[in-house]
């Protein structure tokens, strides 16, 4: 085993416990706490794997922005914010789901590459990501602007007052 | 160390030995600090401006958080994409294509800072 095995399994070992983590806690912010834990080390693991530029996009926007907008999420919906007792669901449901999931993946992945070696890509630097980006993906690049627009009207709309609702909390 | 992983490998072990000194420090000071059970137990507890804290410490956010921070994770995305623009967008083999690609995406997304400024969210009070 190289160091990249070793760091690789250690990292995805993280990646895990703090998703049970993220599952099994009953407070939800502590939940989106254990969510950067986990984001976190998928992000190391994509060091590893030479995605660089992918990597630190990760921590920026996954850890460093759409965590805290779950955060805000969860300080507004639930308040007083504890301990909260009716976030169990059935067991069977989530086995079902996940299992389905790793099962359907690692088949896939086993059906496609079937144990043969493959090199390891150039890394993934801003350079050949926006040579990627520009050259054959840029429709894809055009319509997310359009949905994340969509995103922050929907945003917007749903936090204003209802109209002849003059109590102020906006 | 060169190489790819051994550039970060270096930077891991300065986040390790920064690690190590302030667990050092720390130590130390726990191990020569004289100790002596706090008269006063109400030093431990929070204060602001010196007043003494009512109710509890969680308490349900006003949206307007939620919209901001909603505004910067879409110019987190959008700056995320101005990176790797940045880098190749001089190239003689994308030209002024690159250049207007990148203008109506940021163009769109002006679009939502100018709706959100429209409809007043951006006004505090």
């Amino acid at each position: 085993m190289t160091a990249a095995d070793v760091l690789l399994l250690a990292l995805g070992a993280i990646a895990v416990g703090a998703g049970w983590r993220v599952v099994i806690t009953s407070h939800l912010v502590r939940a989106g706490l254990w969510l950067v834990v986990t984001l976190g080390a998928v992000a190391g693991a994509y060091l590893v794997l030479a995605a660089e530029l992918v990597a630190w996009v990760q921590v920026l926007l996954y850890v460093g922005a759409v965590v805290v907008l779950l955060l805000f999420a969860v300080m507004l919906t639930r308040a007083p914010i504890g301990a909260s007792s009716d976030l169990d669901r059935p067991g069977w449901t989530g086995l079902l789901v996940g299992g389905g999931a790793a099962l359907g993946l690692g088949a896939l992945l086993l059906d496609g590459y079937r144990w043969q070696k493959v090199d390891a890509p150039a890394v993934g630097s801003a350079q050949l990501l926006g040579g990627e980006v520009f050259r054959h993906w840029v429709l894809p690049f055009e319509v997310l602007s359009v949905l994340l627009l969509a995103a922050l009207i929907g945003a917007i709309v749903v936090s204003r007052p209802a109209p002849g609702d003059d109590s102020g909390s906006r | 160390m060169s190489g790819y992983l051994g550039s970060y490998a270096t930077l891991g072990l300065l986040i390790v030995v920064g690690a190590l000194v302030f667990v050092g420090a720390f130590s130390a000071n726990r191990l020569l600090s004289p100790s002596a059970p706090n008269p006063a137990p109400d030093k431990y507890r929070n204060y602001e401006c010196g007043l003494d804290p009512v109710g509890g410490d969680w308490a349900q956010a006003q949206i307007r958080y939620y919209l901001y921070a909603f505004l910067y994770v879409l110019f987190a995305v959008e700056s995320v994409f101005l990176f790797p623009w940045a880098v190749i967008y001089d190239r003689p083999e994308f030209g002024a294509s690159a250049v207007v690609e990148m203008g109506i995406f940021v163009a769109v997304l002006a679009l939502g800072l100018l709706y959100a400024w429209r409809k007043r969210v951006l006004r505090w009070t």
